[in-house]
Order: structure tokens, then C-alpha cells, then sequence
């Protein structure tokens, strides 16, 4: 019997505090951020929309690299000697004309791995999160600034310049390409005979003139 | 009376008795559409969210334009469904909704019917809805329907009684069943409403008045059981039922179950401020006595009568977003072991003291 009135006690105070609680909830302002008009205050370093300051790239292709979802796609052509390509921020002389560098927003990850390999600081995360779009081709984003005809007389360019230098080294310091093979040659003797052979040492030792 | 007044104007009783029928319909379709909107603010506040600001000056449209939304949409009658009843059914539950308040005193001037039998016309017609609802669910041929209007008619059927002994306490004091006599009875100041004792200053005022809260306690509690509002929603429990009864209905006749929710929400919050709290009476005196302005009394009462009657909804969506749902044998242990023997203790009490 006492049970029964504890009870009624019991359920009538504990309704009352439920009550109170909900009534001081009910002059509290709201906690809604009221989204499309006010746009919550990010963190210091949010990770967004990537953007490319193509000015500043060199396209040495690092974040490419670091991609682990392989959305940067970068293509370059090489800058011939006449041609002056200026120099990025930070005082680096750009060797490449950077003649494709896409980003594909649908596969990207927001990793940020992309960013610290940069040497001149030239790709980063922005701010901007609302770019979604209705077609998923509309997320591939180009950030080189050539148009079309610029990049195909550049690779012409690039072309003639490659065509002279061969032309030249054709001409003058024969013996050089000789040399090479003949050091290694007794080790391998077979390629040496081989008519590709020539064309495989030449094209190293273009690949060594890039890297200087 | 208002339907004097209106037979004077027009010369024609069944105009008279037509615009009397359609004002207090007005009322509660205006009640309905800000309710809604005031549900959904209340429980949006409780929240800590902001509700609903986008139709109109702080989205008081949002319900015009729901309202209109429901009228567009198809009406979809099931395959399997016992299409006369089902039609049927939301008709029967507005109907018994909006029949109790043709005996509801909105204010001295307009009575829709100055029935000397009112509350019982009134618990007789809120009744009818539980009839509606077992059609409702068991025409849908839907299990989730069938359940809930099981379980809203057991609740309906067991919630009814202690409603019935509280106003029967409150039929042993006054010695009358007419809702106008009974609001004339608690004369204009707050302490003559029943929930003090009511009117006069003898020794059994002072007696009644523990008597008087626990049977508005227990009224209160029935009354929210028998409308299906929180923690009594067991029959529309959407985790568990979908929406109960009114699963399988949409557009209009979905609206009509809507509307007679939220009318019987403010039935029963009318009987409650009727017996307890006095009606349409002025807690604190009129201002048209005062200013000698006669007609100016019957619009403060429609006013106090309104403030009443909507602090009492106010309190049920309250509670709605306070309390979680009950058990099936939680809500009948509540009715059955409780709520009753006291309704009983009280009414036994109430007798003696009475014949004393």
C-alpha cells in the first residue's frame, strides 16, 4: 500500500522535472545554423576543393604522384632553350610548359596528400565545399591556362628543338656514344650487335641532358 | 444568443441555424491550421531547433500550405480494402469530434446548443470516434491498422471511465449537466473555479479543493489517453505501427483524422477548462462591466475561453515532447490500477461530503 502511493508520488515528480527540463529548453534559443544564409565558421585547416595556382607549377608531377586515388593528371612539354618560361613565386625557374593539369573532383579523397610535395606551394585546399554538380564530367576541373593551339605549337616547338639537337649531335662529338657501350661492353656483348643498341643509348643519354 | 441574434438578422431559422453550425466549424478550422503550426514550433523549441520559418512571417503559412498540398494529392483507396467502411470511417470520427462542440460554451453570447444535457451529449459524441477508428483500421485490411485500432479502442474503451467518474464528481457538486450553467456557477473571479472549490464561501470549499486537483489530475491524464496524444499514442506509434489507423489514408480523408485529432485535442482541453476552470468566465473581472461597455463582456470571455482552452492543448504538446510512449500494460496498470480506485476514492468522498 505504501508502494502504491510511492509510486503515484514518485511518478508525478519525476513527469514534473521531465517537465521543467523541457520548459527551460523551451526558452533557450535555437542551435540551428540556418545553412544556405549562414554558413558555419570553419576549422583553421579545413580540407576542400583543391585549387591549382598555375602560375606558380613547374609540373614536376609530385602530387601526381602522391595521389593515392589518382586524380591529377598532369602532362608537360618541355620549354626549348630561346623560350623564356619565367619563374614561380619562389624564385624557381620553370622548365615545363604545363600543358594538362586536371583534377578529377568525383574521384578525389580530400587526403591533402597532394600538397606538401609541392615545391612552390602552388596547389592547396581552399574553403569552397559547395560545387557539386548534375554531370559527373562537370567535377573534372582544368587548371592549366594553355588553349589548344598554344600547347600544339609548343610540342612543335619542342619538337624542332629536339630535331636540331639530334641533328647536331649527329654531326659533331661521334665518339662519345661509342665509348659508353664499349665500358660496358664485355659484360654484354650481344646487345652491343644488336642495331636497337644504338637507339637505346642515345635516348639515355638525351634522358641525362633533361636532368641537367 | 447568437442564434436569436442571427434569426433576427436573416428572418429564417435554418439560415440562422446554418451560420450558427458553420461559426463554430470556422473556429475550430482556424484553431487546427495554428495548432499544427504551434505543435510544430513548440516541439521545435523544445529542441532547441527553430521550426518551421519559411512559408510566410516565421512560416505561420507552413499548415495554409500543407492544407493545400493535401487537397492535391490523389486519394488512393487499397486494393483489399472494405471501400464503404473505409470511406466511411474518417467521416465518423470528424463527425463525432466536431458534434462535441455543438454543447461547448465559447462564451455567454454563443452556445452553440444550450442543451441541458451537454456533457453528456459531449463524452457521448467524443465516444463515437472510437468507433470510427476500429472501422478505419480493420476496413484497410492492413496489420499495422488493425493493430493500432485495436489498441486505440481498448484505450479509448478503458481511459473513458475515469473521465466519466471525474465528471461525475464534478455532476454531484454542481447539480447540473448544462456547460453553460456549470460556467455561469464559477462566476467571474479565479477563486470561484472549481479547481478552488468553487463558488461560495462555506467549510466545503476548503475540503474540496484536494479533491478537486487530484480529479483534474486524473481527467487530465484520461483525456490525453483518450484523444491518443503522448505517452498515451500507442495506437499511431510510428516506430512500431507506421501511423496506426490512418496508415492506409491519404490526402483528404488523412487530413480529416488529422483535424479531428487536433479538435479533440481541444474538445477535451474545453471540458477540462469548463469544469475546473471555469469556462469562458474572467479570472480577474471584466472590462466591459467596468467601462460599462455590455457588449464588449461576451468577446472577452471568446477571448479567455480561447486563452484557456489552448493553454491546456499547450500543455498536452508539452507533454508530448517530455514523455516517452507507454507500454501496453503500462497504460493499463495506469488506467486500471490507478487512475480509477482514486477516481472512485474521490467520488465516494466527494458524495459524502456533499450530503453532509
Amino acid at each position: 500500500m505504501v508502494q502504491y502511493f510511492k509510486n503515484i508520488y514518485n511518478a508525478l515528480a519525476t513527469i514534473a522535472i521531465g517537465m521543467k527540463i523541457t520548459l527551460k529548453h523551451f526558452f533557450l534559443p535555437a542551435v540551428t545554423i540556418q545553412y544556405p544564409e549562414v554558413k558555419p565558421a570553419l576549422p583553421e585547416r579545413e580540407r576542400n576543393r583543391l585549387y591549382v595556382n598555375i602560375d606558380d607549377c613547374i609540373g614536376c608531377d609530385q602530387c601526381s604522384r602522391a595521389c593515392p586515388v589518382s586524380c591529377i593528371s598532369i602532362e608537360t612539354v618541355k620549354g626549348t632553350a630561346d623560350e623564356d618560361l619565367g619563374k614561380t613565386s619562389n624564385g624557381k625557374k620553370k622548365a615545363l610548359w604545363v600543358t594538362k593539369f586536371d583534377i578529377d573532383f568525383a574521384k578525389c579523397c580530400y587526403c591533402q596528400l597532394c600538397v606538401f610535395p609541392c615545391p612552390t606551394e602552388c596547389i592547396y585546399m581552399t574553403d569552397v565545399y559547395e560545387y557539386s554538380e548534375y554531370q559527373r564530367a562537370d567535377l573534372l576541373y582544368h587548371f592549366s591556362n594553355m588553349t589548344q593551339d598554344e600547347v600544339k605549337t609548343k610540342k612543335l616547338n619542342f619538337e624542332k628543338a629536339e630535331a636540331e639537337k639530334a641533328a647536331l649531335k649527329a654531326a659533331a662529338p661521334k665518339p662519345e656514344p661509342v665509348a659508353k657501350p664499349a665500358v660496358i661492353s664485355p659484360s654484354a656483348p650481344i646487345s652491343k650487335e644488336k642495331p636497337a643498341a644504338d637507339n637505346l643509348t642515345s635516348e639515355k643519354k638525351d634522358n641525362n641532358g633533361e636532368v641537367k | 444568443m447568437i442564434y436569436n441574434y442571427f434569426f433576427n438578422l436573416t428572418g429564417s431559422e435554418i439560415a440562422s441555424a446554418f451560420i450558427c453550425c458553420i461559426l463554430p466549424l470556422v473556429y475550430v478550422l482556424t484553431y487546427v491550421l495554428y495548432a499544427v503550426y504551434g505543435e510544430r514550433k513548440v516541439s521545435a523549441f523544445m529542441q532547441d531547433r527553430i521550426g518551421p520559418n519559411r512559408c510566410g512571417y516565421r512560416g505561420l503559412l507552413q499548415t495554409v500550405a500543407d492544407l493545400l498540398k493535401m487537397l492535391q494529392k490523389e486519394d488512393i483507396v487499397p486494393r483489399n480494402a472494405d471501400k464503404p467502411f473505409w470511406v466511411m470511417a474518417p467521416i465518423i470520427v470528424f463527425t463525432g469530434c466536431f458534434t462535441a462542440f455543438a454543447c461547448i460554451p465559447f462564451s455567454s453570447a454563443f452556445v452553440g446548443s444550450a442543451f441541458s444535457l451537454g456533457i453528456l451529449i459531449v463524452m457521448a459524441a467524443s465516444s463515437i470516434s472510437a468507433v470510427g477508428l476500429l472501422m478505419a483500421g480493420w476496413s484497410s485490411n492492413n496489420k499495422y491498422s488493425l493493430i493500432g485500432s485495436l489498441r486505440s479502442v481498448a484505450q479509448i474503451v478503458s481511459y473513458e471511465i475515469p473521465t466519466f467518474l471525474v465528471v461525475l464528481v464534478m455532476i454531484i457538486i454542481l447539480g447540473t449537466l448544462d456547460l453553460t450553467v456549470i460556467s455561469e456557477k464559477q462566476t467571474a473571479y479565479f477563486w470561484n473555479w472549481m479547481i478552488l472549490g468553487g463558488p461560495g464561501l462555506s467549510w466545503q470549499k476548503f475540503v474540496y479543493i484536494p479533491f478537486m486537483v487530484s480529479s483534474f489530475i486524473i481527467i487530465y491524464i484520461s483525456t490525453l489517453a483518450e484523444v491518443n496524444r503522448t505517452p498515451f499514442d500507442i495506437p499511431e506509434a510510428e516506430a512500431e505501427l507506421v501511423a496506426g489507423y490512418h496508415t492506409e489514408y491519404t490526402g483528404m480523408k488523412f487530413g480529416m483524422f488529422f483535424l479531428s485529432e487536433y479538435g479533440n485535442m481541444f474538445a477535451v482541453s474545453a471540458i477540462v477548462s469548463i469544469l475546473f476552470f471555469g469556462g469562458y468566465q474572467s479570472p480577474f473581472g471584466y472590462l466591459g462591466n467596468s467601462l460599462n461597455l455590455p457588449w464588449l463582456v461576451p468577446i472577452e470571455q471568446l477571448v479567455w475561453f480561447s486563452i484557456k482552452c489552448i493553454f491546456f492543448v499547450f500543455v498536452q504538446m508539452w507533454l508530448r515532447w517530455t514523455l516517452p510512449r507507454l507500454r501496453v500494460d503500462q497504460l493499463m496498470a495506469t488506467c486500471w490500477k490507478y487512475l480509477i480506485p482514486i477516481a472512485f476514492v474521490n467520488l465516494i468522498i466527494i458524495g459524502l461530503i456533499t450530503v453532509l
